[in-house]
């Protein structure tokens, strides 16, 4: 047990052992990174796409219609009232829509609010272009000030066919911290 | 027998040879034995700590409605309940039995580093005692599930650092207790015992070492991103700063699911050793359980996003996880099939680690066909986060993972004290348990397909008596263990004298059974020859 040679290659192994460990611990933050290249490669959850719709055009088709769902949620954090105009609505594909929000800032002081859009199924996200979006850019509001909100799109006539109902959705977050 | 004298002996005669007295011997601990000791016995009371915060649930639960404790307190106990069993109490034990028995199968003297080995021990009380002191703090324990998902568990109250930090020494003890393990094994095997040629504990403790140290890391790193994202104003998992809240669960379970295996490949080390002791046959297919194992430990690493299907993933990762979990199903079945051929023919005696064991075999097999159908993407959608998926796990981890370490102890207890324990009250310990792990188990796959959800203090009217059923078995599991630690204890103080082969099957094989009962205090200082 005392004799060096051992000793020697216990403490080598051990520090390699070591290096592996701080690798692993190194590795956990490369997930980062990684996730977002992912994400990118994959395009889920991409929001330059998001912008680049904007010039998005597409033939009307009259005979399908989508149902779009409108749904909002405020986080924990903040205080907001944000609620959709209307719970749904039904479109054409190819045609460019309308949806409105309403969104009270309920303290009393100026804030600067961002909110941020997300579309199920998953798989209908690259086929609805926002052209216009108050998600596109921070949307300031002083003490107690209502506002509403527009968000302009076209459905993809490109649309899978099985798919006939689509959820868009908006958390609107207090855009303070980051601003 | 030599060598217990050569030791008795030289206690005489000089004091580094032999314990030291009082508690020194304990908190300087550097022998192996005794850091192994120490480890059970705490994994031993955690096992109590975490048991008696499921009975809070299981009471709770007993009936519909709410009667005993509030929903938040309902929830930390869910919470606490996950990270003492598995940080606490299942991980402890198994590092515990590596201290003792991996220097006693490979011929080592002791662990390679006596002092890293101390330090790995000895940080566990204080880390547990700051995980158990959350309950005391303003804002009560975390309650946002062991799985911390943010951004629930950054509404943790001041708990929040502490659970943190005590995280973080958990995860610094397994890796230090890793390194160890592997440093002895590479290094410190007996003249002639090759890789293939060593037992098969020792194979699937060296495969979980190296588990440990590659993904323990990687829960530290996600735990310290849910601290910067608290106090230093990062935005890892926060989505108001273009952060992503379900990367915390990619990151989480890409530790998660080695982790899984941490917890059960050692199990399935000690099931290859009883098995063939007690059926007077050897292990049928040694290689392929080696294999098996490595392989297990690989797809491990690619199969963790199976714990979070419905997040809204790509169909093609979906078919991607659901496969690779499938495959899992071969190498584990490789496994199920050796021990079974190894009983096959045998010549069988049911003394209590051979009951656990096959009791092991058989009901680690149920929870592994719930978790292939929990494998499959589109049944998953219907049972995620119900109680079927609470039943699937606790199938591989208490008559799984727990049993194993029952029979572990009941296996090699007469060789650590030197004592044969009360056969008759360690069966009856085996059938009580045995009986009362289904009947608190068996019935929440029922409620799970029902429909009723985890993680929730009061429930609809129809899954009242399957409840009751549950309720009733964990109090019967748990007050059953009271004898387990009677039985222990009274091994320790005395009993029979064990031989040095403590088993009359005439093969317990491996160089344990070369050493007096209890082994001296110092074994193997002269390494032994391996044919």
């Amino acid at each position: 047990m005392t004799d060096a040679p051992l000793k020697k290659a216990n403490r080598s192994l051990t520090r390699q052992l070591w290096i592996f460990a701080a690798g692993s611990f190194a590795f956990g933050f490369a997930l980062v990174p990684l996730y977002n290249v992912i994400c990118d490669v994959t395009g889920y959850g991409d929001r330059t796409k998001l912008v680049e719709a904007s010039s998005f055009t597409a033939p009307e088709d009259k005979n399908r219609l989508v149902t779009i769902e409108l749904l909002s949620d405020s986080p924990a954090i903040g205080d907001w009232e944000f609620r959709p105009a209307v719970g749904s609505l039904e479109v054409h594909p190819g045609r460019l829509s309308e949806a409105k929000f309403y969104a009270r800032n309920l303290r009393n002081q100026a804030v600067v609010a961002q909110a941020i859009p997300s579309i199920a199924p998953l798989q209908a996200t690259k086929y609805f272009h926002k052209t216009e979006c108050f998600c596109f850019t921070p949307q300031p509001f002083e003490a107690q000030q209502e506002r509403e909100l527009t968000v302009r799109f076209i459905v993809d006539p490109k649309l899978p066919v099985n798919i006939d109902r689509l959820t868009l959705s908006y958390v609107m977050y207090d855009a303070k911290s980051t601003s | 027998m030599a060598h217990a004298h050569d030791a008795h002996a030289a206690h005489d005669h000089h004091d580094d040879h032999g314990p030291a007295k009082g508690i020194g011997r304990w908190l300087f601990a550097t022998n192996h034995k005794d850091i192994g000791t120490l480890y059970m016995l705490f994994s031993l009371l955690m096992f109590f700590v975490g048991g008696t915060m499921a009975l809070v649930i299981r009471a709770e639960l007993f009936q519909p409605g709410m009667q005993l404790v509030d929903p938040m307190f309902f929830n930390q106990m869910t919470t606490m309940h996950a990270l003492i069993m598995i940080f606490g109490a299942v991980m402890p034990a198994f590092v515990g039995l590596a201290n003792w028995m991996i220097p006693l199968q490979v011929g080592a003297p002791d662990m390679a580093l006596p002092r890293m080995n101390n330090f790995s021990f000895w940080i566990l009380p204080f880390a547990f005692t700051m995980l158990i002191g959350t309950l005391f703090v303003p804002g009560g324990a975390p309650a946002g599930g062991w799985t911390m998902y943010p951004p629930l568990s950054q509404q943790t109250g001041e708990a929040f650092p502490m659970l943190i930090f005590a995280v973080h020494l958990m995860g610094a003890s397994s890796i230090m207790g890793a390194i160890n393990v592997i440093v002895t094994i590479m290094n410190m095997r007996a003249p002639g015992m090759s890789l293939l040629k060593m037992p098969i504990f020792v194979w699937t403790w060296l495969i979980t070492a190296y588990l440990l140290i590659a993904v323990m890391p990687v829960l530290a790193g996600a735990v310290t991103m849910l601290l910067t994202d608290h106090y230093f104003g990062t935005t890892f998992f926060e989505a108001a700063g273009g952060g992503d809240p379900v990367m915390f669960q990619h990151i989480f379970w890409f530790f998660g699911h080695p982790e899984v295996y941490i917890m059960i490949l050692p199990a399935f080390g000690i099931v290859s050793e009883i098995i063939p002791t007690f059926s007077r046959k050897p292990l049928f297919g040694y290689d392929a359980m080696v294999y098996a194992t490595a392989s297990i430990a690989f797809l491990s690493f690619i199969v963790w996003a199976h714990h979070m299907f419905t997040v809204g993933m790509p169909l093609a990762g979906q078919m991607f996880f659901m496969l690779a979990t499938m495959l899992i199903a071969v190498p584990t079945g490789v496994k199920v099939f050796n021990w079974t051929a190894t009983m096959f023919k045998g010549s069988i005696s049911f003394e209590p680690p051979m009951l656990f064991a096959i009791s092991f075999l058989f009901l680690f097999t149920i929870g592994g066909f719930s978790g292939l159908m929990l494998a499959i993407v589109p049944a998953d959608f219907q049972y995620h986060d119900t109680y079927f998926v609470v039943a699937h796990f606790h199938y591989v981890l208490v008559p799984g993972a727990v049993f194993s370490l029952m029979a572990a102890a009941y296996y090699w207890l007469p060789k650590w004290t030197g004592h044969m324990y009360n056969m008759k009250l360690a069966k009856a310990h085996f059938w009580l348990s045995t009986i009362f792990v289904n009947v608190l188990f068996f019935p929440q796959h029922f409620l799970g397909l029902a429909g009723m959800p985890r993680r929730i203090p009061d429930y609809s009217t129809q899954f009242a008596d399957w409840n009751m059923i549950s309720s009733i078995g964990a109090f019967g599991f748990g007050l059953s263990q009271l004898l387990f630690v009677y039985v222990i204890v009274a091994c320790i103080r005395g009993g029979e004298k064990a031989s040095d082969k403590v088993w009359d099957s005439g093969r317990p094989h491996g160089l344990e059974w070369t050493l007096s009962s209890p082994p001296p205090y110092h074994s193997f200082e002269t390494a032994p020859e391996v044919k």
